[in-house]
């Protein structure tokens, strides 16, 4: 069985991709972009004392679950969503669905995705897929990431769901139940676009937002007295250039994609200084893309040094912390750009 | 970014799969552009496919010379540390730690071989050796 008249569609990131591939199909047209930024997802954490393969967490985006989560207030929307105890269970439900002819999100591994490359399949739980069928023992799936439909095995998905440890999905499965399909697009960008600068601007932790940005060049910085060992720096650095640029993580993609959504927000609501901060998001996009690159070829290039490395981070924190005064000057009505260039 | 610039480094490990990058086209529009995959992404991705072969190989001469269970080899073979596998198996640490011990790991009853069976996505007698 098969739902015929679903689209795959190609997407820079999983839950955004199937958020605004499943609104699609449920009759809502939402690209990518307006489902990161109208669910004010951009975020940026680093959180030393929570490891993830003895590595402290860091994350450009806020965590799993809130894309669509997020989308709640502004259009409306309730998943309706369901975890099983019994994977057998889970996997009738599963078929039940696709039998009525309705695709579904779920929640998987990476590891136990036998179609995804095995350079890419680490332990991370909070992949989201669209699956649309199943031919014979295989089910057929919408992997954003991917620019074509793949299919997996049944026991491969069923293990995939049920994977435990940190984000353990439960076996999670959702679809749209309810949306508005007129909402108030001016509010919406307005709310999501007030709490994305308040959370990078003024978060009340030091882990979030642009000062987090900042601890990490010191943090950096202090390598050569807190972290002497070469090979741990390099995995340390590499870590975060992972998160930042790895198949379903993303994070110079989502400054990118931020962007998109300034922009498409600002020509929709004919506000110049959306577009403008559109500009200058894509320039701390290339910064973070410039960060990644040293940090690729730190410990592999003589002439790569740990203050260069803090120093692109903090050009980033700069450029960052310059968009968000600037959208914060546009959520108050004051006169744009001065305050932002005073960053 | 603009559209030019987005990498296509024919990244070996994507096959024919291609992965959506937003980038501005020429009249400043933002698309996405299908890329092929960026090196330096590729090298931080090899480095830490590389530090989990490096710690799976130590367990293995660890393991050879009767320091440790195959339980040890397994875990980073699967690209797992020790708390990603007491979660994952729902076995406390301290008992995870235990059992990489050979000599307690030769006694464990079924029941808990088939837990880290599971966890690690492998049969028990598999479990119990090197491959």
């Amino acid at each position: 069985m098969i739902v015929e008249n679903f689209r795959h569609r190609h997407a820079g990131h999983c839950e955004s991709g199937v958020t605004s591939s499943l609104l699609g199909h449920y009759g809502l047209e939402l690209s990518e972009p307006m489902a990161l930024g109208l669910s004010a997802s951009l975020t940026f954490a680093h959180i030393p004392f929570v490891k993830v393969g003895g590595l402290p967490l860091t994350a450009y985006r806020m965590p799993p679950g809130s894309i669509y989560k997020g989308l709640r207030k502004p259009l409306g929307l309730r998943m309706a969503q369901q975890r099983f105890r019994d994977p057998d269970e889970a996997m009738r439900a599963l078929d039940a669905e696709l039998a009525a002819g309705r695709p579904l999100g779920l929640q998987t591994s990476v590891y136990w995705l036998p179609y995804l490359p095995a350079e890419m399949r680490f332990h991370f739980n909070a992949h989201n897929i669209i699956v649309f069928g199943k031919d014979g023992d295989d089910y057929l799936v919408s992997d954003p990431v991917f620019d074509q439909p793949q299919r997996c095995p049944a026991a491969d998905l069923r293990k995939a769901r049920f994977a435990r440890g940190v984000f353990a999905p439960r076996g999670l499965q959702y679809q749209p139940q309810h949306f508005e399909r007129d909402f108030d697009l001016d509010a919406a960008v307005r709310r999501a676009i007030a709490k994305t600068w308040k959370m990078m601007l003024y978060a009340p932790v030091p882990m979030v937002g642009v000062g987090a940005i900042r601890r990490l060049a010191q943090r950096i910085e202090a390598f050569d007295r807190k972290l002497p060992d070469v090979r741990l720096q390099r995995l340390f650095i590499g870590n975060i250039v992972r998160m930042q640029e790895e198949i379903g993580t993303g994070g110079g993609g989502f400054r990118f994609m931020y962007s998109a959504f300034l922009q498409e927000a600002g020509e929709k609501l004919s506000q110049p200084a959306l577009l403008d901060a559109s500009t200058r998001m894509t320039a701390a996009g290339d910064q973070w893309r410039q960060f990644a690159l040293l940090g690729a070829q730190f410990s592999r290039k003589k002439d790569i040094t740990l203050q260069q490395i803090a120093e692109a981070l903090r050009t980033v924190a700069q450029t960052e912390r310059a968009v968000y005064l600037q959208l914060k000057d546009w959520s108050k009505g004051r006169a744009p750009a001065d305050g932002a260039q005073a960053a | 970014m603009k559209q030019s610039e987005v990498p296509q480094d024919q990244l070996a490990y994507y096959g024919d799969a291609r992965r959506a990058v937003y980038a501005v086209d020429d009249s400043g529009h933002y698309t996405t552009v299908a890329s092929t995959g960026w090196s330096a992404e590729a090298q931080v991705n090899a480095d830490a496919v590389a530090e989990f072969e490096r710690l799976a190989q130590e367990a293995r001469t660890r393991v050879e010379q009767g320091r440790s269970s195959p339980l040890d080899y397994h875990m980073y073979a699967r690209r797992m540390d020790l708390p990603m596998l007491a979660q994952s198996s729902g076995i406390w640490r301290w008992r995870v730690r235990r059992h990489l011990r050979p000599q307690v790991f030769q006694r464990l009853p079924e029941r808990l071989l088939a837990r880290y069976a599971e966890a690690l996505g492998l049969s028990i007698a598999a479990l119990k050796e090197l491959p």
